[in-house]
């Protein structure tokens, strides 16, 4: 969708929102919350130990912050898609097929909510606090992959995003797994996935590329070891990652809304 | 004329759509079962005329109307609009076609009617001076300038259903579906839409496919009917043809000089006496109207008179009955 027509969709649902002005300040303090809350536990989690799998707090607060802005941007523009089962049940997806716009910039415009843009800034203020405390050798290849994971990482977080809310097309009251996948995976990225088990560990590696959001880019930058079995270009690779979940998410979307069934009078 | 505008407008090639709906079949083993929707239907609908595509509820309407805007993707058979298979071609047959549920809404709830029209006018594109030409024409045409800057929530159902109408049309679609879009209205918003679907095919030649439960909508519009039931074709005509074909029966209603005994005229029946005024049934083909009323100006002065047409309503009603 042409950015031009995306901005004219997200203003009109700003200005929408805007009518209900209370609750969108509540909204965006309880988002801004939420992400503290999470900066919270990797804190507190600290006063106990003195590193997780050897990383130790700057180093993971790192990986929160990468995380966290990945996620937020994915979240801000992305997760609406999620509100897809909602409108699949209600029959009211058909108006997203009746414009030429691709269904999925329309669902993330029209539900834009900018409320959300809580959850991204401040693991954005995180990131500026501890770049500097973390003990590096920066080469020009760490500077340039701290953007490049980021950007990946909301692609990945994104494409799981698309990929899961596929099912709803399929499944009545999918949301909730989607939810486990993106919410939950988010969780799972703001720490080293040496705390994971092995199988646990190579779900997230090949099956639900999370593994690849901050983790394996990261550990290059801090200088720690990837667990054995993983070859050490797996910390560039999220690029190849990235582009490899969109094809497949936006296959399975595809497939999904070919199945659309609407629903009867 | 160009080969091109003698294609159809809209085509189906036996068409038909399933759904699988669970069902019930014990305590707790729930089978599938399979509902035909749209059975095999083939039709064609030439360029720049209204039709009227009927039916009883669950008759397979909205599906029908469904693949042909490309919501949902037909089980077998092709479907075409403007020479497009909307399931492959979705975004540019959305382009080419104006679509309104009557039972759904495109607007922009929380904002006013304006903004919806203008965020339309974004997202189809439409050049400024064209969309501000389009918009002034609908303004009158539907007798919006009341509520144009009212929010969408605060409209009734009529001024909104208008507001829906002029947002399906202000890309200049060349074909435009119509799915109930008078139900629920008063009478002076649904003259309204009728009259303005009437100029909009005059002046622009607009294809117009229409789903109703309103017969009127049918006699003042179509010049043609489409009558659907289980998913299948049973009629299709002029209005005028499927009158002739059903319309069996007709009334003679005359006024007498004074009130009288019910009148004997072969091949009639007198089904109701009001004072001087009687209605004489016959079946057309046992007489003619005029016969009947030569009959009965012999036995009596005759102050008035007049042949009552069958109804649509009726003779709709009447084929749907044999089709159960
Ligand atoms: N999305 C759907 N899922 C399951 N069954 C459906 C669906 N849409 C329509 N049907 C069924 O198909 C039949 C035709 O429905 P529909 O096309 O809505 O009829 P109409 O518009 O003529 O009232 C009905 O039996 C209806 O229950
Ligand atoms: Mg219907």
């Amino acid at each position: 969708m042409p950015l031009r027509i995306y901005g004219h969709l997200v203003a009109a649902k700003t200005r929408a929102d805007f009518q209900y002005r209370t609750s969108f300040f509540l909204y965006l303090a309880s988002q801004t919350l939420i992400s503290f809350a999470d900066m919270v536990v990797v804190l507190i989690l600290f006063t106990q130990v003195s590193s997780i799998a050897s990383w130790s707090r700057s180093q993971v607060l790192f990986l929160y912050a990468l995380s966290g802005i990945g996620f937020g941007l994915a979240d801000l523009f992305i997760s609406q898609v999620g509100l897809v089962s909602r409108h699949i049940k209600a029959g009211t997806f058909d108006q997203f097929l009746l414009r030429p716009l691709g269904a999925l910039w329309q669902l993330s415009a029209l539900e834009f909510a900018p409320r959300r843009a809580g959850r991204a800034v401040q693991p954005v203020i995180v990131l500026a606090v501890i770049l500097p405390a973390l003990d590096v050798q920066w080469t020009p290849v760490k500077v340039a992959l701290v953007p490049i994971t980021v950007v990946c990482g909301a692609v990945i977080f994104g494409a799981v995003w698309v990929t899961a809310s596929s099912l709803a097309f399929y499944l009545v009251n999918s949301q909730e797994l989607a939810n486990s996948f993106t919410y939950g995976g988010s969780f799972l990225t703001q720490y080293p996935i040496d705390i994971l088990g092995p199988w646990l560990r190579r779900f997230f590696t090949f099956a639900v590329p999370l593994a690849f959001v901050c983790y394996f880019p990261a550990a290059y930058i801090v200088d720690q070891p990837l667990p054995e079995s993983i070859p050490s270009w797996f910390s560039f690779a999220a690029p190849v990652i990235a582009l490899a979940s969109v094809v497949v998410a936006r296959a399975l979307w595809r497939l999904g809304i070919r199945h659309y069934r609407s629903t009867g009078s | 004329m160009t080969a091109n505008d003698r294609d159809p407008a809209i085509e189906l090639r036996d068409v038909s759509k399933t759904f699988r709906v669970a069902h019930k079949k014990g305590r707790v083993r729930r089978g599938l079962r399979e509902v035909v929707a749209v059975d095999d239907i083939s039709l064609a609908i030439e360029r720049g005329s209204i039709v009227g595509y009927i039916g009883p509820n669950g008759a397979g309407k909205s599906t029908t109307i469904k693949m042909l805007t490309g919501i949902l993707v037909p089980s077998s058979g092709q479907v075409r609009v403007d020479r497009l298979d909307p399931s492959r071609a979705r975004l540019e047959v959305t382009r080419r076609i104006g679509v309104v549920f009557g039972q759904r809404s495109q607007l922009w709830w929380d904002l006013p009617l304006r903004d919806s029209f203008s965020l339309l006018r974004h997202v189809y594109r439409v050049p400024g001076p064209r969309h501000q030409e389009n918009l002034d024409r609908f303004v009158e045409l539907l007798d919006m300038a009341e509520f144009v800057d009212v929010p969408v929530r605060q409209l009734s159902l009529g001024q909104r259903m208008r507001g829906e109408l002029a947002a399906a049309i202000l890309h200049d679609p060349t074909i435009l579906f119509l799915d109930e879009p008078t139900i629920g209205l008063d009478v002076v918003s649904k003259e309204a839409v009728r009259r303005f679907l009437i100029e909009l095919n005059r002046e622009r030649h607009t294809t117009v496919l229409l789903t109703t439960h309103d017969l009127a909508d049918v006699e003042r519009l179509c010049e043609r009917l489409i009558i659907i039931d289980h998913g299948t074709v049973i009629e299709d005509g002029t209005v005028a043809d499927i009158k002739e074909r059903y319309g069996t029966e007709r009334t003679v209603v005359i006024d007498l000089d004074q009130p009288s005994v019910p009148l004997t005229v072969a091949g009639t029946e007198v089904v109701r006496i009001d004072g001087p005024r009687q209605w004489l049934r016959f079946r057309r083909a046992d007489t003619t109207a005029a016969a009947v009323v030569a009959a009965v100006a012999e036995q009596a002065d005759v102050r008035d008179l007049t042949v009552d047409e069958p109804e649509i309503d009726d003779i709709v009603r009447h084929i749907y009955q044999a089709s159960r």
